[in-house]
């Protein structure tokens, strides 16, 4: 039997097109877009002016709190504006301009560095030198990292994970990265284990990605530390809670972190990032995108700049097709549509979607039949169909006591509802709602 | 026979001597004493339960009334000055006279003038839209056009304009609660004051854009061109974040703001039409024969 959470979630078609693409360098974009919030928290203050120069890799922005993060210049190119441009949020926000500067022999210098596996900086310093290279959770939720590697005194860790899951349907960027990128993901737990003083890790890969579950194996030395761990197929596996409790059979409190059972879950994106600073001293400026669509001529996955725009990789895919209708920034269940084709590329990208006027359709929502397949699917136990209610009628107290936070955001009981019903909507608007709520009275 | 008839009247009219006694001994036992004036006041106050005063209903402002010392910055926007000056009268304490108020729509931004530039797709409320992104159109200030304001207006005082796709303000029915003003995720609602026969003028737009974005993304926008403000005569006029703002005490309405605006972003309501002839109509007929091509 294969480990799994025990609680709802869904199995949506796969869709993993691009899975036997190797990841490919993008061409470099004639003009990046680096908004300065691009991580949870506090933005970034911008520390250069309109015309400077910028090398590869200086610090464009600097963290503006500790719940904040650096951020680099991904190219070497000149500031041209300092601008507000409609970000993933759907909102403009301020963005720096940088106009690349072609000619500069850096920008095209390769990443591929030979594989360093000796540590040689302290614990300490590693720590710092993550908040230095602006690394953020690359799973999606683009939490600072350094935050969550700032472990208060007596705290007992005793497992690393890494989370290899990526159960959205259609992204493959983890999974290439995995494949391609092993002995580097070892390195990089092998750095965090050491700085945080853990003494066992394990990876959670899903059973559909047999090709890099093979890989890891044959990496790992009998007598490392590190352990693979297959899972089954399920979506939100992904999710920390989810994750924790299928490998270690640990359930993280309600209102908790998984820090309060002993345990520290990282994104191989992000143990690939952290390899990457601490051996390299790359500070995070690319990622892994996988630019994807069933009508796409050429879907694959890239090494894609921060900041580049999105129309920048539709065109290096072979252009829009024809008759598409949405394009969404990351997977199609936790991914969400962008407003226009100049939204940048941030650090928490992991994928471009381009769906068609027939897969986009919504579907008119009717009544609710009180079927109970959203109860069913719900991974953290929520009745998603009263919560819809509750915040439709703006009974926010209420929602609150029936845990509406604890909701995340998964869209399983928007997927399977038969009445086409937007509950992850509205469920979305209550958590706004109740935030705002408990901020007032505060 | 007649005995059974008997016994039960006598049963009955006992029984409910026995409860007029309990009811009495308990009403008077548990007597909770009631200032007489909240009735008094509450029965003045206009029973809208709108929460325009900032109490749950019309009750609990009326208790609020009675039991403040000081009620001069309490205030019922439906009942206006005459219901404050009946409660005033009552309860012998001062109030404060305002100006009436109606809430005014600032923004002009239409299907006609604002193209859309992306669809949206989902459950049809502003706040929703307003929480996901920036809006159809690509001013992220305007109207949403999923009419929250009209859902909970009261005194069906706003209807939703098919055409345009913008809420109406019916100004005589509008009582001033401003809960369409707390409705509005973008607070495109201003409660702004009435004047004399209702005139107003107000600049019809919250694009903080730059000029060049904010044509581009509605024809009616304000562009910060600072016109208005350069001939007003008052120094009503405030200029801000590319957005000028019509002071509504300092303006008296002399009305060469709107001439001058290039956006025609200044609405001015009420006003008799001006006698000047503009060379406007001819453009106008230009376009309906353009249409009319078109429709061909």
């Amino acid at each position: 039997m294969l480990k799994t959470f025990p609680k709802g979630g869904i199995h949506p078609p796969e869709n993993k097109i691009t899975a036997s693409k190797g990841i490919k360098k993008m061409t470099l974009p004639k003009v990046v877009y680096v908004p300065i919030s691009q991580h949870i928290g506090i933005p970034a203050e911008i520390t250069v002016g309109v015309k400077d120069k910028v090398d590869i890799g200086q610090v464009i922005a600097k963290s503006g709190g500790f719940m904040s993060s650096n951020i680099h210049s991904p190219v070497a190119g000149t500031v041209t504006k300092l601008d507000k441009i409609i970000d993933t949020s759907g909102y403009k926000k301020q963005c720096i301009v940088i106009r690349t500067d072609l000619k500069d022999e850096s920008n095209f210098k390769d990443t591929e560095y030979p594989l360093k596996t000796t540590i040689t900086l302290e614990p300490k310093d590693i720590l710092q030198k993550i908040n230095d290279s602006g690394i953020v959770g690359l799973g999606g939720a683009t939490f600072p990292s350094h935050v969550k590697l700032s472990i208060k005194e007596g705290t007992k860790l005793d497992h690393l994970i890494i989370n290899g899951v990526e159960c959205e349907p259609y992204l493959t960027a983890d999974h290439r990265l995995m494949l391609e990128k092993a002995e580097e993901i070892i390195v990089g737990i092998k750095i965090l284990m050491f700085a945080l003083h853990i003494d066992n890790a394990i990876i959670g890969i899903e059973n559909n990605k047999a090709d890099a579950i093979e890989t890891f194996k044959k990496i790992i030395r009998k007598d490392d530390p590190i352990k693979i761990a297959a899972l089954k197929v399920k979506y939100p596996q992904g999710g920390e809670k989810q994750l924790v409790r299928a490998l270690l059979n640990r359930e993280v409190p309600k209102n908790g972190l998984p820090l309060d059972v002993g345990v520290i879950v990282h994104n191989v994106g992000t143990i690939f990032a952290i390899y990457q600073a601490i051996q390299h001293n790359i500070p995070l400026i690319e990622r892994v995108v996988t630019v994807t669509g069933k009508k796409l001529e050429n879907p694959s996955n890239y090494w894609v700049k921060i900041g580049t725009p999105i129309t920048d990789l539709v065109n290096e895919v072979g252009g829009l097709p024809e008759g598409t209708r949405k394009i969404v920034n990351g997977g199609p269940m936790m991914g969400k549509a962008i407003k226009n084709m100049d939204v940048p590329v941030t650090k928490g990208t992991s994928g471009i979607l381009v769906i068609s006027e027939d897969e986009a359709s919504r579907g008119e929502p009717k009544n609710c039949i009180r079927c109970g397949e959203c109860v069913d699917v719900c991974p953290m136990g929520l009745e998603p169909h009263l919560l819809m209610n509750l915040s439709e009628k703006g009974m926010y107290e209420k929602a609150s006591a029936e845990d509406i936070m604890t909701c995340i955001e998964c869209g399983s009981c928007s997927y399977v509802c038969p009445s086409h019903r937007p509950l992850l909507d509205y469920i979305r608007f209550g958590k706004n709602s109740v935030k705002k709520m408990n901020t007032s009275k505060n | 026979m007649s005995d059974s008839v008997l016994y039960s009247v006598i049963l009955l009219a006992s029984l409910g001597m026995v409860a007029a006694v309990l009811l009495y001994v308990v009403s008077k036992k548990f007597y909770v004493f009631e200032n007489p004036l909240i009735a008094e006041v509450d029965e003045i106050l206009p029973s809208a339960n709108c929460g325009g005063c900032g109490s749950p209903g019309c009750k609990a402002f009326a208790e609020r009334l009675v039991n403040t010392e000081d009620i001069s910055d309490l205030f019922c926007p439906v009942g206006g000055n005459e219901v404050m000056k009946q409660v005033a009268a009552i309860l012998g304490k001062k109030v404060a006279e305002k100006d009436a108020t109606v809430a005014v729509l600032r923004c002009q931004g239409g299907c006609d003038v604002r193209p859309k530039t992306t669809e949206y797709q989902g459950p049809r409320t502003c706040a929703i839209s307003a929480m996901i992104y920036s809006g159809e159109t690509d001013c992220q200030y305007g109207c949403l056009g999923d009419g929250d304001c009209v859902k909970v207006c009261k005194f069906d005082a706003m209807y939703m304009d098919e055409h345009t796709g913008l809420p109406v303000i019916i100004t005589d029915k509008c009582t001033s609660c401003g809960a369409c003003v707390e409705a509005c995720p973008r607070d495109i609602i201003e409660m702004r004051p009435k004047h004399k026969r209702d005139l107003k003028i107000f600049v019809g737009c919250l694009n903080e854009d730059k000029a060049g974005i904010a044509k581009k993304a509605c024809d009616v926008a304000c562009i910060g061109c600072s016109k208005c403000q350069e001939i007003c005569p008052k120094d009503a006029v405030l200029m801000a974040n590319n957005l000028a703002y019509i002071d509504p005490i300092m303006c008296t309405l002399c009305r060469k703001c709107v001439e001058v605006c290039p956006t025609n972003s200044i609405i001015e309501t009420n006003f008799p039409p001006k006698k000047v002839k503009k060379v406007e109509p001819e453009a106008e007929v230009n376009v309906e024969s353009i249409n009319l091509k078109t429709d061909a």
